[in-house]
């Protein structure tokens, strides 16, 4: 019912639109420019306006008046059986909602159906007291804004006003998302803390990771908190993942750029960006079922003993998804180096290496280290394919040849074990928020030095 | 009269793609003075200059025929390499357009990719006396290390030549070098040249008559991928034999 509304809302906005830009004609005669403000924008002040009461009136006392009820409803409930605890009393309340919408209640005494009674109408009422009141401020707001239109009306400026404000509203609710994510990362990192009676140190430096193997009545033992391990290994797959990824990366961008002929470019460069389309969790597979079998093999021949999930063959893989990124970021900031820093290189008598090294790589060097970084960030916080081919012991070892885990893959574990989610959750969040703390730094870094050597060229 | 002749072109032809962008050029150009090529917008004479040390290479499309010989050596010859013939003849653009380096670091990058300085020492030399020549030096001598970029439009101007000359070229071609600049900046640009002309060949493309009148001793007048005329500046000026020449002069074409 309230979708319907909603919808008769828009519509109802529409017409008011059409309404007030004929009435915007008609109130000058058709001498449409002695209007202060275009006939449109007459009818988009009468269509904001009436949408923005009406839907805000649909939220509002739909919301509002629903608690209301509820309220209502559970005070007549302790009311008429004044030894019920407020858990039972809405328990009952529940119950009650069951019955009036003809579903299963626990029981279905006296006080029950007479309330089910009263939700039933109390309900009615609510929903066509909702849908009346928010039609009603739609049209009025509507016929308020087509009233007011005159040749002197700033129907213009106060569109573009509610059009500004409409935009911050937008701007704000994605600031306060984030903020919110941040925030709950934070207190879920307090309560960890304060379950291992703050000792944090144990968290940041300690080297056995098996949180969930200590609980005891939902303590956790910190010597068992520990992480290194799981910075160690996401440090290890990051490194191996750069070490692919940078090299190919930039040295493909430098050929893409300045060596390949507009034919090769043109296929050459959208066979790079699909490799960012392929979803992570193929890489994953890939990396687990084609690329470590055949390192293990290869190893094998050699007379190496490899884990069959070892850090070698994730970093690999996540190098070569990483690839596209800092080849088409690095490709476009090279690109944008103008061409007349080359003219003058070459003009003075410099090879195309010389140039490229010594004149654009360095006025690109900006945008490379920001892509750089960003592939950085992806790496630390690239999930799929290290849960797959990384391995989960939480091992320490300096060996890439070995299975190590890193931290998101033990966020994962830990959400998706068949641990109670509020003693695993405690880590999973501290974990997490270690993560975007580095990310973070990373990102502010990455800024620093963008900033630093922004606008040495033109 | 008889001077020597640095640069001969031979019916030179230039195409972009299917555009034949230069019809037929036939130009000497003397040592140690300084020529003007001057002429209405896309009539050729930028395209011209940038044979002259074959940037036009790096244009795919472009295709150059004819001989153009520097000192008697046909530079588009096989055996030539335009990496070697562009440190003999420097170019500086229309745009000033100072790498993204400090002021020392600009001018010392051709000497140090052609290995003309044995050591640190010879290098400040060399620097010190392109930017000498290039009348830039009082200016920056206590900020050698500041980014060339934050000099001011004439100074980078002046940067780029000492740039160009601290190659050591024998040529030096100019695309119009005065176009992004203020008059008192083109003022010192073009006594600039005027002193340049002692140590080296200057071919200078504008769009100013005055200042290819004030500058230069021969001055070739293009038009429409043509050379209409060719000779000695004050002549140009003062009585040119072609009647084009004389209505672009006059301001009655281009």
């Amino acid at each position: 019912m309230l979708t319907v509304t909603f919808f008769a809302i828009l519509a109802l906005a529409l017409a008011f639109y059409l309404v007030g830009r004929s009435r915007a004609v008609s109130v000058v005669g058709g001498e449409v420019h002695q209007l202060h403000s275009r006939p449109n924008f007459h009818g988009t002040l009468a269509m904001m306006l009436s949408a923005i009461c009406g839907i805000l009136a649909l939220l509002v006392i739909g919301t509002a008046w629903g608690a209301y009820i509820e309220r209502s409803l559970l005070a007549d409930i302790m009311a008429a059986q004044p030894d019920l605890t407020p858990i039972e009393a809405e328990l009952v309340l529940s119950d009650a909602h069951a019955l009036a919408s003809g579903g299963i209640a626990s029981r279905s005494d006296a006080l029950r159906i007479a309330m089910a009674e009263q939700v039933t109408s109390k309900g009615a009422l609510h929903q066509w007291g909702t849908i009346a009141v928010s039609l009603g401020l739609t049209v009025l707001a509507g016929l308020w804004a087509i009233a007011k239109i005159a040749p002197e009306w700033r129907a213009r400026n106060r569109s573009e006003t509610i059009v500004r404000r409409v935009l911050m509203l937008t701007a704000i609710i994605a600031v306060l998302t984030t903020v919110g994510i941040v925030m709950s990362l934070i207190f879920e990192t307090i309560n960890f803390f304060d379950n291992i009676d703050w000792q944090i140190h144990k968290f940041l430096f300690g080297t056995t990771w098996s949180p969930l193997s200590g609980v005891q009545a939902g303590k956790l033992d910190p010597d068992k908190v520990g992480a290194i391990p799981l910075f160690a290994g996401t440090l290890m797959i990051t490194v191996i993942a750069m070490l692919v990824a940078v090299p190919i990366g930039l040295l493909s961008a430098i050929y893409l750029s300045d060596f390949a002929s507009a034919r090769v470019r043109a296929w050459a460069k959208p066979m790079l960006e699909l490799l960012a389309g392929i979803p992570t969790v193929v890489y994953g597979f890939f990396a687990a079922i084609t690329l470590a079998p055949f390192i293990r093999n290869s190893g094998e021949a050699i007379g190496l003993t490899i884990a069959s999930e070892s850090a070698l063959a994730a970093g690999i893989v996540m190098g070569i998804m990483i690839i596209p990124f800092i080849s088409s970021l690095s490709d476009d900031v090279i690109n944008a180096v103008p061409q007349s820093l080359r003219d003058g290189s070459y003009g003075l008598g410099a090879t195309k290496g010389e140039t490229i090294r010594q004149v654009v790589l360095p006025a690109a060097l900006p945008g490379i280290v920001s892509a750089v970084l960003l592939g950085v960030s992806r790496a630390v916080g690239e999930t799929m394919i290290v849960v797959m081919a990384a391995g989960q012991g939480a091992n320490l070892t300096a060996n890439p040849l070995e299975a190590v885990t890193t931290v998101t893959v033990q966020i994962v574990m830990l959400i998706t074990g068949d641990t109670e989610a509020s003693t695993a959750a405690g880590p999973a969040f501290t974990l997490g928020f270690t993560l975007f703390c580095v990310t973070l730094l990373m990102n502010i870094a990455a800024q620093r030095v963008v900033h630093k050597y922004r606008e040495l060229y033109d | 009269m008889s001077k020597n002749i640095k640069i001969s072109a031979k019916n030179v032809d230039v195409f972009y793609g299917d555009t034949h962008a230069i019809k037929g050029v036939d130009v000497e150009i003397e040592d140690k003075s300084v020529t003007a090529f001057i002429g209405p917008s896309g009539c050729g004479k930028s395209t011209f200059l940038r044979c002259i040390n074959r940037m036009n290479d790096t244009i795919d499309i472009c295709r150059v025929t004819g001989d153009i010989l520097l000192e008697g050596e046909d530079i588009y010859a096989k055996s030539i390499d335009p990496v070697q013939l562009r440190a003999r003849v420097g170019m500086v653009f229309q745009k000033p357009n100072p790498f993204p380096k400090s002021i020392y670091d600009n001018v010392a990058y051709g000497p140090t990719i052609h290995g003309l300085a044995k050591n640190k020492a010879e290098l400040d030399e060399i620097v010190e006396q392109s930017l000498r020549r290039a009348a830039i030096w009082d200016e920056v001598k206590d900020r050698l290390h500041q980014p060339g970029t934050g000099l001011s439009g004439g100074q980078q101007q002046r940067l780029c030549i000492g740039r160009a000359i601290a190659t050591a070229p024998e040529v030096l071609l100019m695309d119009e070098p005065c176009s992004a600049l203020d008059p008192i900046a083109t003022a010192q640009v073009e006594e600039l040249i005027d002193e340049l002309r002692a140590s080296y060949t200057v071919v200078i493309v504008t769009h100013s008559m005055q200042q290819a009148a004030r500058v230069s001793q021969k001055t070739a007048f293009f038009h429409l991928g043509n050379v209409v005329e060719y000779g000695d500046t004050d002549k140009i000026f003062t009585n040119p034999e072609d009647s084009r020449t004389e209505s672009y002069i006059t301001g009655r074409i281009g």
